[in-house]
């Protein structure tokens, strides 16, 4: 492994934070704190900051206080003593100065990943405590440049990368097309009413990675599945507005998902391989809206897949690679420090997600020394995040995705 | 509305239609087994029948794009054509276009004359004479977020784009004169509205949907979201007193004296709401494709539960649950409901609460005849297309 970049931290500039740090007042950073306190947050804030016993068992949790040598500043407590605990306290009287450094630690320096809730005796949800302060740092205007620009491209095309309306069809068209040529009878069935599956994906796929989508629909051809995918707004199920705490495009997002699949009449909505996403179709944006339960059944991608396998309607030709499991594993894995909107941050805090998960590359390399090749990450922000920290740590593994895989060892047409 | 007056009430053989392939890189149309036209297209997609009863499609030759109608393709190539849509009796075809990366809405195969960086909601007024979208009418490159917050967009109708500039356009409605647009804003990151003829309301909210203009008195209602509940508000003023956790697809009967609208009453709870008092029947997952008779007396909608979908007519569930189920349909004078409905792959329709003896491998929304007394349904069975005038009470008894 390399060397561990050294320590010093240098001042970020990112101009969503600097530009919006410098028109905020006092009264107004006042005002906006309470005003969310007041009308925003109930007995659920109140109880997770009453009960915290300040034990700090939700540290060793934590993959940037583990990766920074234990530094309290990083541990989950520690977010929340820097952050909320202090808004509150102070019934909103805080610096501009203090609101940089709290927009940097809930956008940059947790992950939402909720580990941590997982380690506090009390079960407290710190995430969740963090989120309220996104949304404060959101109606503060101090969102970082990156994600706030996300937001708006999901605002706008109802999307994350800026895809326009000819775009997305005439993406599905081509890559319908490249795929024809592997498979002449294939189709990318776009508007199909009543068709059973409407497939969702994320704006990264039709924007860079199209192959994807291609992938996609070989195993949909191969397995017989009578899918569909929208032509109109509705097919992006990401949700970066979810991760900037702008609830009310969140909501906007989620309505369009939903109400897609209900113009199309499908039964199920199969999501591609991406974690937030299932997180804002299933958890956060439906139950804004009102729904307690999404509309529709949501299928991932992997349990979709594991479904297709296991009732055998696309059979494995060759055996891939043997399973080697990385510890800790499942839901006390490491998070890839990408999530939570932390990568889509962009550049500026590229190293700060480098450095804050030295951990995982530890424990990949760990991993890779029992053998492992490949690393499978079923989410586009954990690969994304993962081929930064594999590349940064020199640790070498190959980064894949589920689909990636089963395409290559698939039994397919002839 | 499609005059259904005018149609032939006899059974007979009727048009049927398949985009087919007909060498490679070569497609065509098919229609009741004979070829389209003698022209091939390099790619076809979005095959649809007019209300009226012409064939089109989106089609491609040489790279462009146009509208193909009755195997005509229209004069006006474009990069790219989509999102097409109907007139109510469907003699007029519009839809999204884009030419060199510049975007507008064509009618009829005519494009706006002023085109825009982009355009993201689309809508046509309802006698077709009219079009209308959410533009871009200011450059801004991706990571000029305090400049997008200035306000980039706006709304244009028929080319013409207002003045003032918005956050975010979302969400166009056109008044039944075809005088006045109305549209969703954001006028910064926080605040909302609706805007008319490009003036927003004074009132703000945290967030708005979609505005609706009453079909005969003009104002313009609009679901609005304040202190976390939403209330429905015209012409900026609340109209409903009640509060719900859900608002949306307000509706008005055709006289324009009846409002209803889909409502969540309390949290993971579904409804219809109509004139402010929600039904008592409630429902956990959607309540959907809501309409009116066109007296505006009574209200159908679908409604599901787990897995499941109904009829409910006046707040009252049909018996039988479907794994599926469209639009409910009215007959003329408002006594009779038909709905069509499946079950396991198998389709039927069910008529005021009584289901079709028979099941089928596909088939079309019910059409009533126009004294109520008769049902057209088209159906796919046993690999045949079937075309059935059945008479209601042969369903209902």
């Amino acid at each position: 492994m390399a060397e561990p970049l050294k320590k010093e931290k240098t001042k970020v500039v990112d101009e969503g934070i600097d530009v919006g740090i410098s028109r905020l007042t006092e009264e107004k950073i006042e005002s906006v704190i309470n005003t969310v306190l007041e009308t925003e947050t109930g007995a659920r804030l109140k109880i997770y900051v009453e009960t915290c016993i300040h034990c700090g068992l939700c540290s060793e949790a934590c993959h940037y206080y583990l990766s920074h040598d234990k530094d309290p500043h990083y541990s989950p407590v520690g977010k929340i003593k820097q952050t909320i605990w202090e808004m509150i306290k102070k019934r909103g009287r805080v610096s501009p100065e203090f609101i940089r450094r709290a927009a940097i630690i809930a956008q940059t320096e947790c992950n939402m990943c909720k580990r941590c809730a997982q380690y506090c005796p009390f079960g407290i949800d710190i995430a969740y405590m963090l989120s309220v302060v996104r949304r404060i740092i959101h109606k503060l205007g101090v969102t970082p440049l990156y994600i706030q620009d996300t937001a708006h491209s999901h605002s706008v095309t109802m999307n994350q990368m800026w895809v326009k309306g000819d775009e997305w069809p005439d993406t599905l068209q081509w890559q319908e097309e490249e795929a024809q040529a592997e498979i002449p009878d294939l189709r990318i069935p776009l508007e199909k009413e009543g068709a059973d599956i409407m497939y969702s994906v994320i704006a990264p796929e039709p924007k860079f990675q199209a192959q994807l989508i291609y992938q996609a629909a070989v195993i949909m051809h191969v397995a017989g599945v009578n899918w569909t995918m929208p032509a109109s707004v509705g097919w992006d199920n990401s949700d970066m507005a979810m991760f900037t705490g702008d609830n009310e495009v969140m909501g906007r997002l989620k309505r369009a998902h939903f109400e897609t699949a209900a113009r199309l009449k499908v039964k199920k909505i199969v999501m591609g391989e991406c974690g937030h996403a299932f997180r804002s179709v299933y958890d956060m944006g439906n139950r804004w809206l009102g729904w307690s339960m999404p509309p529709f059944t949501i299928v991932h991608a992997i349990e979709f897949y594991y479904d297709l396998i296991k009732d055998g309607r696309i059979k494995i030709a060759k055996k891939y690679k043997t399973v080697i499991e990385m510890h800790p594993n499942r839901e006390h894995n490491y998070c890839c420090c990408a999530g939570g909107g932390v990568i889509n941050t962009g550049p500026p805090f590229k190293m700060t997600r480098i450095l804050g998960n030295r951990v995982k590359a530890e424990q990949l390399f760990e991993t890779k020394t029992k053998g492992a090749e490949v690393l499978v990450a079923p989410c586009h922000n954990c690969h994304s995040g993962l081929h930064d920290i594999v590349h940064h740590y020199e640790i070498g593994l190959d980064i894949k995705f589920f689909g990636d895989i089963i395409y290559e060892v698939m039994e397919k047409p002839e | 509305m499609v005059d259904s007056r005018s149609w032939d009430w006899e059974t007979g053989e009727k048009k049927i239609a398949a985009i087919v392939n007909v060498d490679e890189g070569e497609f065509n149309v098919c229609v009741n087994g004979q070829a389209w036209g003698e022209t091939v297209f390099d790619k076809i997609w979005h095959l649809r029948f007019s209300p009226d009863g012409r064939l089109t499609a989106l089609v491609s030759e040489m790279g462009e794009w146009t509208m193909a109608v009755d195997g005509e393709a229209w004069e006006n190539k474009f990069g790219y054509i989509w999102e097409p849509c109907f007139s109510a009796d469907g003699t007029v075809i519009a839809a999204a276009v884009q030419q060199d990366m510049q975007y507008a809405m064509v009618l009829d195969g005519k494009p706006w004359e002023q085109m825009f960086a982009n355009m993201t909601y689309f809508a046509l007024s309802p006698d077709g004479r009219h079009t209308a979208g959410a533009v871009q009418v200011e450059d801004v490159d991706s990571g000029e977020i305090h400049k997008f917050q200035e306000g980039t967009f706006t709304a244009a109708m028929d080319g013409k784009a207002w003045d003032t500039r918005f956050v975010n356009v979302w969400n166009l409605a056109i008044s039944q004169d075809g005088r006045h647009l109305a549209a969703e804003v954001r006028l910064n990151l926080y605040d909302y509205t609706i805007a008319v003829d490009g003036v927003p309301w004074e009132s703000r909210y945290t967030t708005v949907w979609e505005p609706l203009f009453n079909p005969v008195t003009g104002t313009v209602v609009a679901p609005v979201r304040e202190k976390g509940m939403w209330v429905l508000a015209e012409n900026g003023k609340t109209l409903w007193d009640r509060r719900f956790v859900q608002i949306w697809h307000q509706m008005f009967s055709p006289d324009g004296s009846r409002l209803a609208a889909i409502v969540a009453p309390s949290y993971g709870r579904w409804t219809v709401a109509v004139d402010g008092e929600p039904w008592s029947a409630t429902f956990t997952k959607l309540v959907t494709e809501a309409v009116f008779s066109s007296d505006g007396q009574r209200i159908a909608a679908l409604a599901k539960d787990d897995e499941t979908f109904r009829v409910v007519v006046d707040g009252n569930p049909w018996s039988d649950a479907w794994d599926m189920a469209w639009k409910p349909i009215f007959s003329p004078d408002g006594r009779n409901v038909a709905a069509k409905v499946e079950k396991t792959g198998r389709y039927t329709y069910s008529v005021n609460n009584r289901v079709w003896s028979t099941s089928c491998d596909a088939a079309w929304d019910p059409v009533f005849s126009p004294d109520g007394t008769l049902l057209l349904l088209r159906t796919v069975e046993a690999g045949n297309y079937v075309r059935r005038i059945v008479p209601v009470s042969d369903i209902i008894g």
